[in-house]
């Protein structure tokens, strides 16, 4: 009886760890874009990047051009950590390889006014799977928890 | 409802040892760290009045909003409840004046010590303050100047009200933080309790020397929420303090109980819910339309902004709420009155609050916080170069770590939270074999956390 019990503990706690991160590691086979060139041409302004989102696929050539239209502003990608910045009224490029997929917040590093440590934008590159696999897991782990802590409502439902 | 209280729940009881109890019981060792939050507290103020007007370059708009509103939420809220309170330095001129000495009741003591008005007692005008805070958030954040008025028009409120009014009434009903740290203090594993088996005859003799040994007007012998408990310890310190433990507990120990939840209550949960996804967008989003919108005070656009932040806050969720409890009323075939199961339900919401705040300031702390090296060897953005760390180059820290630690925060607050409105459900005596008609509840705390998610990682 407590071998039964403790095999059942063993048992739910395995699930519990593993269904997670395989809900948000496991591979996905989803249907590959072929590689293209984007080019995007981003307007700084103070608080703001006109376009705020950017959406390539993995392995497209980026080509950003910034323009500051007030002061001077900058660009850093997170986790790609390019950074580049523009004097008001000029352009400056940053080109690249969207190597890595995911979504990315991109920052001025150029101190441009009171809101300047939340002027951001965000890259995607690919599908935003950990937002869909976030969804599933809290779902998933909702109904694992209340039938696991719930008996009745399992034997009931 | 008795029947349905949980005694399982783990304590620890730390003051057993002496020495912590000896620790908790000398005035001294609070004394100092109070002293240094009012040094940090000083410093707060010159820096915001003398200092650069760039935010970031600004000790008192970096420390506040970045190091020390991070520290609470990250770590004195959910493992110490109101710990931060016990440490506070807003009040303590007033209680000087009170008490008549800076350590411990002494001197001539000053102040009227009036009781505050039975009308203004709950948290609606801390809910109110937490709002206003709210509406010019991203002015607030960025302007040194705008922190320290804060700042200083909160000492001198605190100290007026102490003036007028008896112990720390300023903390229990006006302190626009306040009201955010109680409401979630009950989530914390640390709890100051009588003991539990305290006879009548003890309560009764405590219950007259403990109201004077209450700076927060509490019966101890009574409590059984960390809501309105500072964690001043005074009550250690009386002649039945020995009544009286610290117990280190489970996370869910207090939400697991059955308990009353005020009206007042019940929209402060709700009206954190809505802050917090309004200052994600604000704050974390790719939107310069609403930064701007909020920071630019007084124009169109912030009155939109101001508009749509109470409607959402304080109209949309608590209305969505009410009616997917109404739904929950119907299906259950439930007894109880809707107000009744809006307010344990709003309840029941709290994790999912408290950990979509703390997922929210994980991605708020960690790409913000490489600002403050360079303001603790510069203050006062001056050009000084106090501890070599002026020059320090900004980067974000754990980029890469950031989402997943975010996505397993609201997952684990949805979870909680969603046991808790099943735990709430039977608790108002919904047959178990009912307890899915809470699904419009559980429907509405996904629905905010999906939300969440989409403004963390979307």
């Amino acid at each position: 009886m407590a071998a039964s019990k403790f095999n059942v503990t063993v048992f739910k706690t395995i699930l519990g760890i593993i269904l997670p991160l395989l809900i948000l590691a496991a591979p996905l086979p989803l249907p590959e874009a072929q590689p293209t060139e984007r080019h995007f041409r981003i307007e700084a302004s103070q608080f703001a990047y006109t376009p705020g989102v950017l959406r390539v696929n993995p392995g497209d050539q980026v080509t950003i051009e910034l323009v500051a239209t007030d002061v001077v502003h900058g660009l850093y990608i997170d986790s790609y950590e390019l950074q580049t910045s523009a004097d008001p009224g000029q352009t400056a490029v940053l080109n690249f390889t969207a190597g890595q997929p995911g979504v990315f917040r991109f920052r001025c590093i150029v101190p441009c006014g009171q809101m300047h440590p939340f002027m951001l934008g965000k890259l995607q590159v690919g599908p935003n799977l950990l937002f869909l696999r976030a969804v599933l897991m809290s779902v998933a782990g909702l109904l694992l928890w209340v039938l696991w802590k719930n008996p009745r409502i399992s034997a009931t439902s | 409802m008795g029947a349905m209280e949980k005694s399982a729940n783990f304590r620890y009881e730390l003051t057993q040892h002496a020495w912590v109890r000896r620790l908790l019981t000398s005035r001294w060792p609070q004394f100092a760290l109070r002293a240094v939050t009012l040094a940090g507290f000083v410093l707060v103020l010159l820096t915001g009045f003398m200092g650069s007007p760039i935010g970031s370059r600004n000790f008192a708009v970096m420390f506040v909003w970045i190091a020390w509103w991070s520290a609470l939420k990250l770590l004195m809220l959910p493992f110490g409840g109101r710990a931060w309170c016990s440490i506070c330095p807003i009040p303590m001129p007033g209680e000087w004046l009170q008490q008549g000495w800076l350590v411990k009741p002494g001197g001539k003591k000053f102040g009227l010590g009036l009781r505050w008005p039975r009308q203004l007692r709950g948290t609606w005008l801390q809910s109110a303050g937490f709002a206003a805070i709210g509406l010019f958030s991203a002015w607030t954040l960025t302007t040194p100047i705008v922190t320290a008025w804060i700042f200083a028009g909160l000492i001198i409120v605190a100290v007026a009200v102490s003036v007028v009014f008896e112990q720390r009434s300023f903390c229990r009903y006006l302190c626009p933080m306040g009201g955010f740290i109680g409401l979630y203090s009950g989530l914390a594993p640390l709890e100051l309790r009588p003991q539990p088996h305290l006879t009548t005859e003890a309560k009764i003799l405590a219950a007259k020397e403990w109201p004077r040994g209450c700076p927060w007007i509490n019966n101890p012998a009574a409590l059984k929420s960390n809501a309105n408990c500072g964690l001043c310890l005074e009550c250690l310190r009386t002649e039945t303090g020995s009544q009286m433990q610290l117990n280190v507990r489970s996370f869910d120990a207090e939400l697991s109980q059955p308990s009353s939840f005020r009206l007042d209550e019940a929209f402060l949960s709700l009206g954190l819910l809505g802050s917090v996804m309004i200052y994600t967008a604000i704050f974390q989003g790719p939107w310069g339309v609403i930064k701007n919108a909020a920071l630019n005070v007084g124009t169109l656009a912030w009155w939109g902004f101001a508009g749509i932040f109470l409607l959402t806050s304080f109209g949309l969720l608590p209305a969505t709420l009410a009616g997917a409890t109404w739904l929950a009323r119907t299906f259950g075939q439930a007894a109880q009155p809707l107000r009744l199961m809006f307010t344990r339900y709003s309840r029941a919401l709290l994790p999912l609050g408290l950990l979509s705040w703390i997922a929210f300031t994980i991605s708020f702390a960690f790409g913000k916080m490489a600002y403050l090296w360079p303001v603790v060897s510069d203050p006062f953005g001056w050009g000084w170069n106090l501890f070599g760390t002026a020059g320090m180059e900004w980067q974000p820290y754990l980029v890469n770590a950031t989402p997943v630690i975010e996505v397993l925060l609201l997952a684990a607050g949805l979870i909680w939270s969603g046991k808790s409105v099943l735990d709430t459900t039977e608790q108002l005596g919904t047959a178990s074999q009912r307890r899915w008609s809470a699904l419009p509840v559980i429907l509405f705390a996904l629905a905010i956390t999906v939300i969440m998610l989409w403004l963390l990682i979307g």
